[in-house]
């Protein structure tokens, strides 16, 4: 029987709309997994990438928010998003400031206790942490894999976790479900993030070069961690294919469907319908479906 | 009775601009025991000092305290002329009243003018207890360690065997030549640098007042200068050097193949091996890491575990004069030196370090020095310059200067001063190789400061049209066969993707692994990148703190052949000077103790920076302290330390630091 | 008089510099212009003033040039510049200090949409407390006047269930609290900075 593992967790918004499998294959694999995640049942927005350029207080206060749940209960608090892990782990640094402390206390309408330690974690760490828990019904073999971190694990280098340019968590997560992690250039390279919006052409150019170099270094498919990075990556890229003129067919995961995958877990729960670039085609050439 | 003479010093108006001098003379000649005060423009002019010993002479002075510029600058000056007058020179104290007084008050005549007064009130309450001290004599050993058998290593031992003294020249590696002898050609004048190097190999082989130690390391140094005693591990070389010929039938037969250390892993070399072709001593050694017979012993000796090795001992059938020593073990060796010189020069920065560079990873992204083997006729290729990936001739060529120099990021700030040469030296060289080769230079700034060298930048432009590109690189990945650099173009404020063929990273200097345990043996300062400190970066660039041992070439800093050769000759030098003379005088302020009250604790000997203080057993069977005074420097960290109070410092006694004190308040 | 606007009078010390360093907590002075950042970053390309130039206009005081390029919303925010700094200077920070430096100024035109896109992007959780992607869209896409940006991929978001047709609350309203609380305070210090004047 294995201990079970309690963590507090932050879904974030996409996890309602957009990125509804990530959220939905995090739960079901840490489920399976023995791992409790607790959600905060009035959790609001981290403020994303807008909240720090419209004013510093809001961007700590948002993600704050979140923090003193977690502190509340006592638990580490985990992301499954790349963009809000960031925002949190900046946050939970930041309060150590008395100044900022302070004033983000007063916007929160709560006192912030001082010397705070906020543990805050991104699914990647967890799954690694547990990593001796899967129990591996389809090892991923055969299956050669690019791991994509986007920019946000690795830096700036007070919250990071792992390697600015050459991040390994994840490569060796994959290695453990028995997938292929392939050695490419561009782990931490940007995918464009929220500019789909304001400049669609500099994600075009960006993800492209991505789904590139992970096609040249030999991959099947991606493996994603953040919901900006995967419609940028998954939902853009027959767009992108048609901009640049050539077929990329290159099926983006999130990490813990490819976890789930190899767990055993039926595939209809993985909802891998809600992918874009249909991997069905690449998982039974590999026998995994 | 104490007849003290006070003697200030205006030091033009250095003092007396911001010392009212008048003032300090006339409270002086009112302090107790003092017989005469005066005054002087310079005191350490010829006048001034003449004046003084007159002054001891006339008025019978018994202690002298000069109230001047800090004792480090004229001490020794003022010690000679009270000596000249009979004194004992220890009778003297100096009042610094200028870089602790008048530099630091020029604002506030009132105050400097008080200050001063007390200074020099000090100086007098601390003079009338001293007593006169004597400086003691050592015998020299005028036999010389040079510690690095690379080209500033070479050019010292040579230079000190040439003066007449014996010299040890130790190396560890199996050969000496050190990286002069990786290089291919040397800028700025082109002169291949094998050509110039191997004969001064030859010339220490051969020298009899040299002695090579090859393949072997310092274990441990005791004693002080003039008196070194140094234990030296002789590293196994698994071959009897007094039998091998050196006829080389042995590295050509072995079948084992590792990569070359020499070659930078661009080639291989046998297990049995000399470094490289005019390796010296030309005998062989052999890597217990990878030779055959060696892991079979190990397999056996760990009880058979694992796949059987194979039985190999091809060098032993076929050695014609039966030089292969499978028991040979590592061993230690003894000897005395007067003096050391330590040159363990450099190693090139790893370029692993940067991820974004690919860490290593990318075959085609090399580092120059890999570039000089793949140059050199003798190299791994024969001189063809071709990638190693494939083979194939690069036509584009992109330089990255500043790896592993100039990086705060990656713990090196400094400029490795040789880069910038060397890859205009690559520029050139490449495109003499092959006219079709273009070259994209990334740097930051281009620094050429030596003796022709802006000279031989230009011909990177003039003759070999390579462009240079202000901008360090973010990120060098591959794209199909080519190497994608993403550069700026500062001038142009653009950013900049170049394809290149073949990137060469101008990696930087680093101290050698293990410089900073060497240091510490050898009780001498490195600094943050375990550089060697020098005595004073201008005026003593080749003495350390520790007397008796120098330093010189790239282990002090980066440094270019030209200067490293300056160096080695320098530290030569010095080495001659000290052994000009058959003893060595000795500073008599020292550290002393006192052995009834000394508790054997031991503390100071642990404390000690300069491994002066040992302990010896009374004869009643007491353990307590002793002091070596040729090793010690009277820092009086072991005065502090000492918990019932059994340690003095001579000259700097704690009676007379009390006395110092107490005259404030009288 | 004749000026001509080419000519750079440097400016070193200014309250604009000072606002940035305090934000980072380093000094611009450090920067010896190097090149690394631009040449990392994925955006440059498209930046009128890439970054390395903005230190240098930072350095030099060319405040009129910082304001109005939009070099600073195009910044992705990715932090390679920082990371890959050789003199360890936050240079994401510095972009994150001129875009706070413009707020409540009037956006010069390349800047509008960026301005906008955080703007609505702010107001799509202010009130419900999460953000809400189709509304956002749809927002941006009407006041931006980029009608069919995306529009390749919402009819797949809707087939796919993967756009929510109405916003998600969050328990209480805490947003808006934050929000009244924050302006609060935001005034109160104006107010004092202003009586120190």
């Amino acid at each position: 029987m294995i201990e079970t593992a309690r963590y507090a967790y932050y879904p974030g918004c996409c996890s309602k709309a957009s990125a509804k499998e990530y959220t939905a294959t995090t739960r079901l694999v840490c489920k399976a997994l023995g791992i409790e995640l607790e959600e905060s049942p009035d959790w609001i927005c981290c403020g994303a990438s807008s909240a720090h350029s419209i004013d510093r207080i809001l961007g700590i206060a948002l993600p704050a928010h979140e923090l003193l749940y977690a502190g509340r209960m006592k638990l580490d608090l985990v992301a499954s998003c790349a963009l809000c892990f960031s925002r949190l782990k900046i946050a939970a640094a930041e309060l150590k400031d008395d100044d900022v402390r302070k004033r983000v206390g007063e916007v929160l309408g709560q006192e912030i206790p001082g010397n705070p330690d906020y543990r805050v974690m991104h699914i990647l760490q967890v799954l690694e942490k547990h990593l001796d828990r899967i129990h591996l019904e389809k090892p991923l073999k055969g299956l050669s894999v690019a791991c994509y971190y986007g920019c946000l694990l690795g830096r700036p280098k007070e919250v990071a976790f792992d390697d600015a340019e050459n991040p390994q968590v994840m490569d060796r997560v994959v290695a453990a479900l028995g997938g292929e992690p392939v050695e490419w250039g561009f782990k931490a390279e940007c995918c464009g993030g929220s500019h789909v919006f304001t400049r669609p052409d500099i994600v075009s150019k960006l993800s492209h070069r991505l789904l590139y170099q992970a096609k040249q270094a030999g991959a099947d498919c991606l493996a994603v961690v953040c919901p900006v990075c995967h419609s940028n990556l998954d939902a853009m890229q027959k767009s992108i294919g048609k901009e640049y003129k050539e077929e990329v067919d290159l099926p983006a995961f999130y990490i813990t469907q490819l976890v789930g995958l190899a767990a055993g877990l039926p595939p209809r729960k993985l909802m891998f319908e809600k992918l874009f670039v249909d991997p069905m085609r690449l998982l039974r050439a590999k026998g995994l479906a | 009775m104490a007849r003290v003479g006070v003697f200030i010093c205006h030091c033009g108006t250095n003092i007396s601009g911001a010392v009212d001098v008048a003032r300090v003379v006339e409270a002086a000649q009112k302090m107790p025991m003092v017989v005469i005060a005066s005054d002087n423009k310079y005191t350490c002019s010829e006048p001034g000092q003449a004046s003084i010993r007159q002054a001891i002479v006339s008025n019978k002075l018994n202690r002298v305290v000069i109230a001047a510029c800090s004792p480090r600058m004229h001490e020794p000056t003022f010690r000679k002329a009270v000596s000249a007058a009979g004194l004992n020179p220890y009778l003297l104290e100096i009042a610094n009243i200028r870089e602790q007084c008048s530099w630091v008050h020029s604002h506030d005549r009132e105050k400097a003018t008080a200050k001063a007064i007390e200074l020099v009130k000090m100086a007098v309450a601390k003079v009338i207890r001293h007593e006169p001290l004597y400086p003691r004599e050592v015998p020299v050993t005028k036999r010389a360690l040079v510690i690095g058998g690379g080209i500033t290593g070479i050019q010292a031992a040579l230079d000190i065997a040439n003066a007449g003294h014996e010299v040890v020249l130790l190396e560890q590696e199996p050969s000496i030549g050190g990286r002069m002898a990786q290089l291919d050609k040397t800028f700025p004048t082109l002169d291949c640098s094998a050509c110039i190097l191997t004969p001064k190999m030859v010339d220490v082989a051969n020298h009899p007042k040299i002695r090579l130690l090859t393949y072997a390391e310092i274990k441990e140094v005791r004693g002080f200068v003039g008196n070194f005693k140094v234990e030296i591990t002789q590293k196994a070389r698994k071959v009897d050097y007094s039998k091998c010929t050196g006829c080389g039938t042995c590295w050509q037969k072995c079948p084992e193949k590792t990569p070359s250390e020499f070659d930078l892993g661009l080639g291989k070399r046998p297990s049995i091996y000399i470094p490289f072709a005019q390796a010296v001593p030309t005998k062989p050694v052999i890597d217990t890491d990878s030779c055959r017979y060696i892991k079979y012993r190990q397999w056996l000796a760990a009880g058979e575990q694992g796949k059987k090795p194979p039985e190999c001992r091809i060098c032993e059938k076929i050695c014609p004069t039966g030089s292969i020593a499978w028991d040979q073990e590592p061993q230690t060796i003894t000897e005395e030196f007067g003096a050391i010189v330590v040159a363990t020069g450099f190693q090139v920065y790893d370029h692993r370090h940067y991820e974004e560079y690919g860490g290593g990873a990318y075959p085609d992204v090399i580092s120059g020095m890999q570039l000089e083997r793949l140059m050199n006729a003798s190299g791994p290729t024969g001189g063809e310059i071709v990638r190693p990936s494939d083979g194939t001739h690069p036509k584009t060529v992109a330089f990255v200067c500043c790896v592993g120099s100039r990086d705060q990021a990656k713990g090196r700030t400094y400029c490795s001063k040789v880069c910038c040469m060397y890859t205009a030296k690559h520029a050139i060289m490449l495109k003499e190789h092959d006219p079709d080769v273009q070259c994209y230079i990334f740097y930051i700034d281009v620094r050429t400061g030596g003796k022709d060298y802006e000279e031989f930048y230009l011909r990177t432009l003039d003759d070999a049209g390579a462009i240079y590109i202000k901008g360090r690189p973010s990120k060098i990945y591959r794209d199909g066969k080519k190497m994608i650099v993403l550069g700026e173009d500062a001038l142009m404020g653009r950013p900049i993707e170049l394809a290149a063929d073949l990137v060469v990273l101008a990696t930087g200097m680093e101290p050698r692994t293990g410089a900073d345990k060497l240091a510490q043996k050898l009780n001498i300062s490195y600094n943050t990148y375990h550089f060697l400190v020098e005595a004073h970066p201008k005026l003593r660039p080749v003495e350390t703190q520790t007397d008796g041992i120098f330093v010189a070439g790239a282990c002090v800093g980066p440094r270019d052949i030209p200067e490293s050769v300056a160096q080695g000759s320098a530290a030569a030098a010095k080495v001659a000077g000290l052994f000009s003379s058959d003893t060595l005088v000795t500073d008599p302020i020292t550290s002393v103790v006192n052995r009834e009250r000394c508790t054997g604790c031991l503390l100071c000997v642990a404390i000690c920076p300069y491994k002066a203080i040992d302990c010896e057993t009374t004869r009643d069977t007491r353990v307590v302290a002793v002091v070596n005074e040729s090793l010690c420097k009277g820092c009086g960290l072991c005065v502090g330390a000492c918990r019932p109070k059994a340690i003095d410092l001579r000259g700097f006694t704690s009676q007379q630091i009390l006395e110092e004190v107490n005259s404030l308040w009288s | 008089m004749i000026s001509a606007q080419n000519t750079i009078r440097p400016r070193p010390h200014t309250t604009y510099r000072s606002f940035v360093e305090a934000h980072i907590r380093q000094s611009i002075a450090q920067c010896y212009q190097c090149g690394k950042c631009t040449a990392g970053c994925p955006v440059a390309y498209t930046m009128e003033l890439t970054p390395r130039r903005v230190i240098r206009a930072l350095q030099l005081g060319l405040e009129n040039e910082l304001e109005n390029s939009s070099t600073m919303w195009i910044c992705l925010s990715c932090l390679t510049c920082s990371a890959r700094c050789p003199r360890e200077i936050n240079i994401a920070g510095v972009m994150e200090a001129l875009r706070l430096a413009t707020i409540g100024k009037k956006p010069t035109p390349d800047q509008k949409k960026f301005r906008l896109f955080h703007d609505l992007f702010i107001m799509s959780f202010q009130f419900s407390g999460r953000a809400y992607e189709l509304g956002l869209g749809m927002a941006y896409n009407v006041m931006s006047g980029q009608f069919l940006n995306m529009a390749s991929i919402i009819p797949g978001m809707l087939r796919r269930g993967k756009l929510a047709f109405l916003p998600h609350k969050s328990r209480g309203s805490e947003t808006q609290h934050i929000f009244q609380r924050l302006e609060g305070q935001n005034k109160a210090m104006n107010q004092a900075e202003a009586g120190t004047k």
